[in-house]
């Protein structure tokens, strides 16, 4: 049986690994190969890489450290964060990236998704959304730039037009970063995921919430997400992944065991 | 011993080749004619669309060079796909090295495409490259068509419908997942395949 996917999640600031909470107060946890190398060791299933300034300050960083940690791990990985262009992501992918991630680049520019789908195939290519529940007009909307809090703003998606579109165009999977939820711990957005998932047919990826194994039960039986992304939980030692894995198992959740 | 891994300007050949240099051997990544058919053993990787994947490599005449060896050859992804006679995906021919072709995964409704994350083996074959791998390993998958099984499937895995997670002819296998991004359940499969006797 396919497992649900565990997904530690390192953002990535100047080569550093890095958590802020709802976006903001960036703090540094540690350096990227040594951090790569022991979550791969714990078990977790894939890693996401994301550069939270690239996007935003409107430049491409260095990503020698992609090779650097595809020496090392054996445990397929993304790396998201200013890929605005094919080329762009050949070089990441040539680099060892098993996937890339693109948020902000879609919604300027939506064929850059069919383009890379094209030469690179449907399964290298993840569309980030960036959600926030506004409690006025009761809409799920998508946000862009979000890595920089000066250039942060609403785009005129609603998140589930925006999931069906990133589709069409050629996603072969979706991050839904609920940004009502992120950084705070207080579970994922199990209604808002649960209305992605009728709309969402390729594989989807919870994000944003996890602070107890609890929300990981309950975000894979009630959403039925195909992973679930978490990062302050892992990097601050809250949740230990065996400890996670083996409570899935035996909540009935198909995982791969550490 | 001398292992290469054709170079079929796919994105996986980094990952590939770290994979192998992790169990400890040298390997030459190379697209030449003369050092393919030197070598012992040869690795033909692939992700992508098998249409783009199947010009780049003729362009390249691996086909011809691939149909001539004789020594173990293994197909990885794309690269298993391409050892089949034809994919659906571009409706394109492949390499022919062993009978049957890829079509689209038959999935119902409910069952997500890209068939994409770890799962485990339906059926585990008699066979050196699958030595110490049992129903409990699970193998990194991403791909959205696939070999229907035949008398060539070695592995079998369950994913909307059963399908060839491995085949093999004579001197020629190949396997759906990625065992370079398979962990160590993985590793062993790469490490198998270089300890095998020619």
């Amino acid at each position: 049986m396919l497992a649900r996917r565990i997904i530690p999640c390192l953002d990535v600031r100047d080569g550093k690994v890095v958590k802020g909470v709802k976006f903001r107060n960036h703090e540094i946890i540690g350096d990227i190969v040594p951090l790569a190398e022991k979550y791969a060791e714990m078990g977790a299933d894939e890693l996401v890489f994301y550069d939270i300034t690239a996007s935003s300050d409107q430049r491409v960083v260095d990503k020698s450290w992609v090779s650097r940690i595809a020496e090392k791990i054996d445990i397929p990985f993304c790396v998201a964060g200013g890929i605005k262009t094919v080329e762009q992501a050949r070089i990441i992918l040539e680099m060892g990236a098993d996937k890339i991630s693109i948020n902000s680049p879609a919604l300027t520019t939506p064929e850059l998704v069919t383009e890379l789908n094209k030469r690179f195939g449907q399964q290298c290519v993840v569309v980030g959304i960036d959600s926030f529940f506004n409690k006025e007009t009761n809409q799920y909307e998508v946000y862009q730039f979000t890595g920089d809090e000066s250039r942060t703003q609403k785009t005129n998606w609603t998140t589930f037009d925006w999931i069906k579109k990133v589709q069409e165009l050629g996603a072969g999977e979706i991050v839904l970063n609920c940004m009502n939820q992120d950084g705070v711990r207080q579970g994922y957005d199990i209604e808002q995921l649960k209305l992605a998932r009728e709309v969402c047919k390729v594989p989807l990826i919870a994000s944003g919430g996890a602070g107890a194994i609890e929300h990981f039960t309950d975000v894979f039986k009630q959403a039925d997400v195909d992973g679930a992304l978490a990062a302050s939980v892992f990097h601050k030692n809250v949740i230990e992944m065996e400890t996670l894995k083996n409570v899935l198992k035996t909540e009935g959740v198909e995982i791969r065991p550490c | 011993m001398s292992i290469v891994i054709i170079d079929t300007a796919c994105a996986n050949l980094s990952s590939l080749k770290f994979c192998i240099e992790r169990l400890g051997y040298d390997v030459l990544v190379t697209a030449d004619a003369a050092k393919i058919k030197a070598a012992k053993k040869v690795f033909l990787p692939g992700v992508g669309a098998a249409g783009a994947a199947m010009q780049i490599i003729n362009e390249r005449k691996i086909p011809e060079v691939v149909r001539e060896l004789t020594q173990p050859v293994l197909g990885i992804c794309l690269g298993m796909q391409l050892m089949t006679e034809h994919s659906a995906e571009g409706d394109v021919d492949c390499i022919g090295l062993i009978p049957g072709e890829i079509n689209p995964i038959d999935a119902p409704e409910h069952v997500r495409i890209p068939h994409m994350g770890w799962n485990t083996l339906s059926t585990i074959p008699e066979h050196p490259l699958f030595e110490g791998i049992t129903k409990d390993d699970y193998f990194y998958f991403v791909h959205s068509l696939c070999a229907a099984p035949s008398q060539f499937t070695l592995a079998t895995c369950d994913y909307g419908q059963t399908f060839s997670a491995s085949i093999a002819k004579d001197n020629f296998m190949g396997v759906q997942f990625h065992p370079e991004r398979s962990g160590k359940s993985g590793a062993k499969i790469i490490k198998n395949f270089l300890e095998m006797k020619a």
